[in-house]
């Protein structure tokens, strides 16, 4: 009896479920898969909504008859258990009908996908690179790009007493945005580690893979506000690596294109003055560079994490398997007791411009500008305690590349 | 016969005393309870592990757990439960029932089957030790996808050897399993006369030997592409990262089944016994479980659509794998129609077997939505997954072996289980189970992804249920332990029949069964 209270409870459940979902499709707690804003979202959408059914039926008929039989094919109610087993025609009918049902399904999905598939004749490009931990955009052909990372202030994830804002964690510094009604090609991949690229209303997700492009597409039919993350587990911060999607009309996303085009030709032109730089300026500019990029490993405070990322402070300990803390010593930034001291700037260079391969520490010479490594070295070298005066400047930089 | 030779067998018939029994022992029945009770520490290891999850993924932001320890609770988790608990536990009632079943007086191997116990407790201590090495345990996924597990520390080389070190104990005990059902079946018995647990873990033992090597060498690639310089999955050396994909799910994913089978076989003996008439379709039965493990085969790729794979192959791998459905219904109409029309009783083994095939087959539906690749592009890699292989493994394979234990203890121990405290502590699991898992699917067609620490406000609610659910079904699993050490203690005599219905070779010898099972071999007509 209570199993079949239970599981009939169930039932209504998901149906009661999903018409409360129907009802009010715009509250917060969603039960179901998102519509979408694109004809391949409704696609999936539709899809899964027909699979989702047709499991239901079959559902609703096998745990019937079980519960029926298990109601009334029970000994306490006197029932004396037939000998009855094998038979050839009923194996074969349930096997060709669920066979029946499911090349049903498999009509729609095959349609669905080769539609998916066809990244043909797109209006506009846009390369994805997924970075430990944070996204870069490229308009291809536009010569804009920049990087989009989590926006949520670092309070509101640790500290309970601060309010968290609507969109936790599903907020970033730069969205990326696209315009309406144009055939958008998405081209997937990462510098480090595998990522995953997905907006829910976008109807698809799409792996970022280091050394592979991979190529999507979409039309985004309604202005708005498109939010989604990474997928797929990437280290430490995979769950602050969000993405928001703004769409534009054709005339807006004009505008905002033109306004980023002509904000980079200023700033690549201040930096690329071949000038001095002073020691203020550089200090200014690298604490905001580390807050971007290297914080998320090194920490705000410069002390790393034990075991995995090395502290910037000199006379810190470290300790971490050898793999790791012998590049750190042929580099001169780690004593013979393990503790961190500041090597040359020359060797300081390289570590941010070409990486350490092996571990988490990226190749930074592509992602950023000669300013903004210099700007970050000098800031490192000045920060926290560590007190080398050194005034790395831009052309430095430059010559090192 | 001389005296001298009867002294030397009476010598044999007991077990030894105190500690080397355990150590030294080359028993069926000994190294089966080893099997179990280890799989029963690690469960609970495993649990709190995924307790822990739970706790910090009760509200959103951070509370309990650094990002880096949450994966690497995620990681240690789901290697614990699948290579720890679920894997070493079915090992286990093979090691019991396989001999009484077919009517053998012990395995085939048994020193081999000593020895493939004792490397577990040795491969999971390491693998627990890496927890407190330098940089912690593996945080990368147990699936290890490079190149994001070659960031790992110093854990990294320990992890791939317990990896090793599972895949011989497993190795060992398939053929263990492979060499005692073909050469030691007793006179009468042919194939199609087994019954279906023997079946079916034929089956498994033969899936075990053919994809365990094929993890050993997945994982002996990514240590010489940390170690040794290679370039196996290193693009910027010329390899290839997905490669390593394809060859960890042609591992994985006969591996998911390897998980289930044995509990096919549980469940197609309990079922007939309580429902007290013979299964309805036996050899479709083993056809249908023949044709499970072969498909198994040609669907790794489902599990990475998202990889970016040419049309061909997802049209391939998506019709491959909604194929499976078919044998996988044939199962479980055959369990219906075993039940219908029968006469029957809901002791806690029934109770759990039912349990099976109804939340079972909840995710088999998952499943099935899951194979529709263009849907997969949504749910991959989110909490719809989550629900989706949690039903599988949780009220279905973990419920199996429940509904074994309570099955067959009588047989074991020589006493009857507490019926009252067997039936409360279904009732709390299968509750505690479905307040746990059912809320994930929702949560993952919202749109959360799996494996994060901290998540997005909307999916606050479904998850504080999920976690009263963990706890609820995790602290219900003292219970069990409670009513299995009593049962073992003393309890109310079993006779060797057990249950009224019970047919099989087993219920032939008295409860609990001689040392050495079948001395002289039954003859089966």
């Amino acid at each position: 009896m209570l199993v079949n209270f239970l599981a009939r409870l169930r039932g209504v459940a998901i149906i009661g479920g999903l018409l409360f979902w129907s009802m009010c499709a715009c509250a917060d707690y969603k039960l179901n898969m998102p519509v979408g804003v694109t004809d391949t979202s409704r696609d999936v959408y539709d899809l899964h909504m027909l699979t989702f059914w047709v499991c239901v039926w079959i559902g609703v008929v096998v745990f019937g008859v079980m519960f029926y039989s298990m109601y009334h094919h029970r000994k306490s109610k006197g029932a004396v258990a037939a000998q009855f087993h094998e038979s050839t025609t009923v194996e074969i009918i349930w096997t060709i009908v669920p066979m029946l049902i499911l090349i049903g399904m498999a009509i729609p999905a095959t349609r669905t996908l080769i539609a998916m598939e066809d990244t043909s004749k797109p209006d506009l490009t846009i390369k994805v690179t997924g970075y430990q931990w944070k996204w870069g955009y490229e308009y291809l052909g536009e010569g804009v790009q920049f990087f989009s990372s989590l926006s949520t202030p670092r309070e509101q994830i640790t500290d309970d007493s601060v309010k968290k804002d609507e969109h936790y964690l599903l907020e970033v510094d730069n969205p990326l945005v696209v315009p309406i009604n144009k055939k958008i090609r998405i081209l997937t991949t990462a510098a480090d580690v595998i990522h995953s690229w997905w907006v829910p209303d976008l109807g698809w997700k799409k792996d970022a893979i280091p050394g592979f492009v991979n190529d999507s597409w979409t039309l985004i039919k309604e202005p708005g506000i498109y939010r989604g993350q990474c997928a797929e587990l990437c280290g430490k911060d995979h769950g602050f690596m969000p993405i928001v999607v703004e769409a534009k009309t054709q005339e807006d996303y004009d505008k905002w294109l033109a306004s980023k085009k002509a904000k980079a030709t200023q700033v690549a032109a201040a930096d690329a003055v071949d000038r001095e730089w002073t020691k203020d300026e550089l200090m200014a500019k690298g604490k905001e560079v580390y807050g971007t990029i290297c914080t998320a490993c090194h920490q705000a405070n410069g002390e790393g994490m034990p075991g995995t990322f090395p502290p910037l402070v000199a006379g810190k300990e470290f300790s971490a398997a050898e793999t790791m803390l012998t590049p750190l010593r042929e580099d001169g930034f780690l004593s013979d007791d393990n503790k961190i001291i500041m090597g040359s700037v020359e060797n300081h260079a390289k570590i941010v411009l070409h990486g350490v391969p092996g571990s988490a520490m990226q190749a930074y010479a592509e992602q950023l500008s000669d300013a903004e490594i210099a700007a970050v070295i000098t800031y490192e070298r000045n920060s926290w305690g560590n007190n080398t005066g050194d005034v790395v400047q831009p052309s430095t930089i430059k010559a090192a590349r | 016969m001389s005296t001298a030779t009867h002294v030397h067998e009476e010598h044999h018939e007991g077990p030894a005393s105190g500690l080397t029994r355990w150590l030294f022992t080359t028993n069926h029945k000994d190294i089966g309870t080893l099997y179990l009770l280890f799989s029963l520490l690690m469960f609970f290891i495993g649990g709190t592990m995924a307790l822990v999850i739970r706790a910090e993924l009760f509200e959103p932001g951070l509370q309990i757990v650094e990002p880096y320890f949450f994966n690497q609770m995620t990681t240690m988790h789901a290697l614990i439960m699948i290579f720890g608990a679920v894997m070493p536990a079915f090992v286990g009632l093979a090691n019991w029932l396989l001999p009484m079943m077919i009517g053998a007086p012990d395995m085939a191997l048994p020193r081999m089957n000593n020895w493939s116990f004792w490397i577990l407790p040795f491969a999971f201590t390491l693998l627990l030790s890496t927890l407190f090495m330098q940089g912690g345990g593996p945080a990368g996924g147990w699936t290890m996808y490079p190149p994001l597990v070659l960031q790992m520390g110093a854990a990294f080389p320990f992890v791939i050897f317990s990896v090793h070190l599972m895949g011989m104990s497993s190795i060992m005990g398939a053929i263990n399993v492979i060499a005692t059902i073909l050469n030691m079946r007793a006179p009468g018995m042919n194939l199609l006369k087994m019954p279906l647990f023997v079946w079916t873990w034929l089956i498994t033992a033969f899936l075990l030997i053919a994809v365990m090597p094929v993890l050993a060498g997945a994982v002996t690639m990514l240590l010489t592409d940390k170690f040794f310089g290679t370039s196996f999955f290193n693009a910027a050396g010329g390899g290839d990262p997905v490669m390593f994909q394809h060859i960890f799910w042609f591992f994985g994913h006969p591996e998911v089944y390897i998980m289930i089978l044995p509990a096919f076989g549980v469940v197609s003996q309990i079922i007939p016994t309580f429902a007290r008439k013979p299964l309805f379709g036996y050899s479709s039965m083993v056809y249908a479980t023949a044709s499970i493990a072969f498909l198994s085969f040609i669907v790794w790729a489902h599990h990475m659509f998202t990889v970016g794979m040419p049309l061909g192959g997802e049209l391939f791998f998506m019709y491959a794998t909604m194929l499976i459905a078919v044998p996988t219904g044939v199962k479980v109409f055959n369990w219906v129609s075993t039940m219908w029309k029968g006469s029957m009783t809901f002791e806690t083994p029934m109770l759990f077997a039912i349990a099976f095939v109804i939340l079972f087959t909840i995710g088999g539906f998952s499943g099935l939505m899951l194979a529709m690749t263009p849907a997969d592009f949504q749910y991959q890699d989110t909490y719809f997954v989550v629900a989706h292989f949690h039903y599988v493994l949780v009220p279905g394979a973990v419920f199996s072996i429940m509904a074994a234990v309570y099955y067959w203890l009588p047989k074991w121990t020589g006493h009857m289980y507490d019926e009252k405290l067997g039936k409360i502590h279904f009732w709390l699991s299968v509750i505690g189970v479905n307040l746990l898992f059912f809320p994930m699917h929702f949560l993952g067609l919202a749109g959360m992804p799996r494996r994060i620490p901290d998540y997005a406000l909307q999916f606050t609610g479904f998850n504080e249920i999920a976690t009263y659910g963990a706890f609820l079904f995790g602290f219900s699993q003292l219970l069990f332990v409670y009513i299995v050490f009593k049962t073992i203690r003393g309890g109310q005599k079993a006779t060797s029949q057990v249950w009224e219905g019970a047919e099989g070779l087993e219920w032939t010898l008295s409860s609990p069964p001689p040392y050495h099972s079948f001395e002289t071999a039954p003859v089966v007509k």
